[in-house]
């Protein structure tokens, strides 16, 4: 049967495809939302969302002179972001269902990569094309022996965890620790951008997003297809407004002793990455593939797409971001160490995708998952140490610290199991 | 479209062996325009090899297939594809986590300026599976994972059928549905061969293939026992083709059938 326009004049009756025809409300669509949540199933953002607001809640009551101040609020986007960029990379990886154990070291190795560069007069470009390369060959790497060789994505990089590992502490001498001294890498994690700036961010994201989602729910209408009702896009356009405009506001008045202000450079960095690659992942065919690799490889290959190439790229892209999380870690320490990716930087990661609703099974999560689920961590991880001592814990120690982590995930792997079960079961 | 029309399919003399196993013995088959074929066998018959090797999974060590006419050689699923043949096997091959358009159009996006055309194929996907008459599909951005048995049986044929094919081989399509599932399945296979396509299908169920095929061609051991016309021979007759090869006249003659 060929698709030919002139004779197919769809004869639509009232229950076919209902939704797509009749124009959904912002009632409607609020209602369908509740709906979801409460047959469970797909919760989308909703667990990371409550979970930064609850956080928030908690640490702002137990230590009101320290965790709301000004000053924290802007190291906060510091710690997070080494984190949310590692998330966005290794989604890739989670979202064929693999894993990259690796990624973590990647990042330290492509980190001592650009240190070693700068150390030795190379200019910045030069020292991250090595960095690139570097990464590049090692995503390639790890993507071949998976997709070609058909070795579970576990075991090679539970090896490329350990020989990165290895590469790093050969970077660094032994445990020796290379100082950066370059002004740009450094600027990432330790400057903030000119008051005027930071507005002129604002208005980008709010401008951008309203025109966006705007026009394309007015050019949906106009092709007869359903779109996002005008008042669904007013609403998060001004959720978006309310949320970055506080924020950026806060971050706008001086902050700390010696009167700090802007918003950290590393943000619009991690939020151009998040844009560019959620519509990579929306947009473009590739993007659809990696769904449909993860969701039925099977069916994706039936399909005709070509499976293992599909693999390779995935390790590479996640690979490249890991390179670029390295240098945000090394530029949070003005050095690269041993341990620069090491410890739990990548557990945190994968963690951080999964609580923002990845699925470790494959063929579900978003980029903005990777970046929420980061958030929560980073906010964890900001407030413990300003809790101190609470009754006998001590929640600045390294123990109390990882046992919460761990706790945290724990929780939202149950809720995501508990909500799927509820939605198979109804 | 009334009647049967060309001879789309057309298979002679196909042999297929596994090692010391001859599982095919000079296969006759055809398919026309307009027609529901339905491939009756036991376990074992070689229907599963008989579709593999129209499909091109599996090499026939000697035989011919012609297509529309003229003789062709099918080196696998995607040389089929590009003749028109199409296969719905028995697990559909959808992809649970996207949604009825994403997987109609898996592997065959339509782009524009090189970013996904998201308008088109949806559009396309609703007027496809509107002219397949589909009705229960409430929104076709909805996922795979939510759709019933029979909704899913439909997509995989729409998607089967979406591109300019001409011969449609269904495994088994409606051995996991209920009552009314099945029906609207029937439904569905009719209405393609009504719409001129060549239509096989494999089933077990007699009520199935009485209700829709319009031949029947009974596989024995390997061996193509007889293709009978629904309108003129009884479910007893295919039982007994399938059981035995043969039934009364018809059939595989006694020779062949001391030689097994």
């Amino acid at each position: 049967m060929t698709i030919d326009e002139t004779h197919l004049e769809p004869q639509l009756a009232g229950s076919d495809f209902a939704l797509d025809t009749q124009t959904a409300s912002a009632s409607d669509v609020v209602r369908n939302y509740l709906q979801r949540f409460r047959r469970g199933g797909d919760l989308g953002l909703a667990p990371a969302v409550m979970a930064l607001v609850a956080l928030t809640a908690v640490f702002g009551i137990l230590r009101p002179e320290s965790f709301p101040s000004k000053f924290n609020f802007g190291n906060y986007f510091t710690q997070a972001a080494p984190i949310c960029v590692l998330a966005m990379g290794v989604t890739f990886v989670l979202l064929l269902g693999e894993i990259d154990l690796g990624a973590g070291y990647t990042a330290g190795v492509c980190a001592a990569v650009v240190a070693t560069g700068l150390k030795n007069d190379l200019p910045l470009p030069i020292s991250l094309l090595f960095s690139f390369a570097a990464a590049a060959a090692m995503g390639a790497f790890v993507g071949w022996l998976v997709a070609k060789i058909g070795i579970p994505s576990f075991v090679v990089t539970l090896s490329t965890f350990l020989s990165w590992q290895g590469v790093l502490l050969l970077l660094t001498k032994e445990g020796g620790t290379i100082r950066i001294e370059n002004s740009v890498v450094n600027a990432i994690e330790n400057k903030n951008m000119a008051v005027w700036v930071g507005w002129a961010l604002f208005a980008i994201v709010v401008g951008g997003y309203t025109l966006g989602a705007a026009s394309r729910a007015v050019r949906r209408s106009r092709q007869g297809l359903v779109g996002e009702p005008l008042a669904v896009v007013a609403g998060k356009a001004a959720l978006i407004t309310i949320v970055w405009g506080v924020a950026t506001w806060i971050l706008n008045s001086p902050r700390g002793a010696n009167g700090l202000r802007g918003v950290p450079v590393v943000v619009p960095v991690v939020l151009v990455l998040a844009v560019t690659l959620t519509f990579v992942l929306d947009r473009t065919a590739w993007g659809r593939h990696l769904y449909a690799v993860g969701g039925n490889a099977e069916a994706a290959r039936r399909a005709g797409i070509n499976v293992s190439r599909v693999k390779m790229s995935a390790f590479l892209v996640s690979a490249m971001l890991a390179s670029i999380a390295g240098i945000v870690l090394a530029s949070r320490l003005n050095s690269v160490d041993p341990q620069t990716g090491g410890n739990d930087t990548l557990l945190i990661a994968v963690g951080a995708a999964v609580i923002g609703g990845t699925s470790l099974f494959g063929g579900r999560g978003r980029i903005v998952n990777a970046v929420l689920g980061g958030l929560v961590f980073a906010l964890i991880n900001n407030g413990l140490p300003l809790l101190r001592k609470i009754g006998p814990v001590d929640f600045s120690d390294a123990g109390p610290k990882f046992i919460v982590n761990g706790l945290v995930l724990l929780l939202f792997a149950s809720i995501d199991a508990l909500s799927r079960r509820r939605a198979s079961a109804s | 479209m009334a009647g049967v029309g060309e001879l789309l399919l057309e298979v002679s003399k196909i042999n297929k062996s596994f090692g010391p196993v001859h599982v095919l013995h000079d296969v006759d088959f055809d398919v026309r325009a307009g027609e529901v074929v339905a491939l009756v066998g036991d376990n074992g018959a070689g229907k599963s090899t008989l579709v593999k090797c129209v499909t091109g999974i599996y090499a026939a060590d000697s035989g011919t297939i012609r297509f529309a006419g003229q003789p062709v050689s099918i080196r696998g699923p995607r040389d089929a594809a590009e003749l028109g043949i199409e296969v719905v096997y028995q697990d559909l091959a959808l992809c649970d986590n996207l949604d009825v358009v994403q997987n109609l159009f898996l592997g065959r996006e339509r782009r524009r300026n090189g970013l996904l055309d998201e308008a088109e194929m949806e559009r396309l996907a609703r007027e496809t599976l509107a002219s397949l008459n589909v009705r229960t599909v409430k929104t076709v951005r909805q996922r795979v994972s939510g759709l019933s048995g029979g909704q899913r049986q439909t997509v995989a044929i729409a998607k089967a059928v979406l591109w300019n094919s001409k011969v449609v081989l269904l495994d088994e399509p409606t051995a996991a549905l209920g009552v009314a599932q099945t029906a609207q399945v029937l439904a569905l296979v009719r209405r393609l061969a009504d719409q001129g396509l060549g239509v096989v299908i494999i089933s077990h169920n007699m009520n199935d293939v009485f209700k829709v095929a319009d031949r029947v061609a009974c596989l024995y051991l390997g061996r193509m026992a007889a293709i009978v016309e629904t309108t003129d021979s009884s479910r007893e007759q295919v039982v007994e083709l399938i059981t035995t090869g043969r039934s009364g006249s018809i059939g595989l003659d006694a020779v062949d059938h001391v030689q097994i």
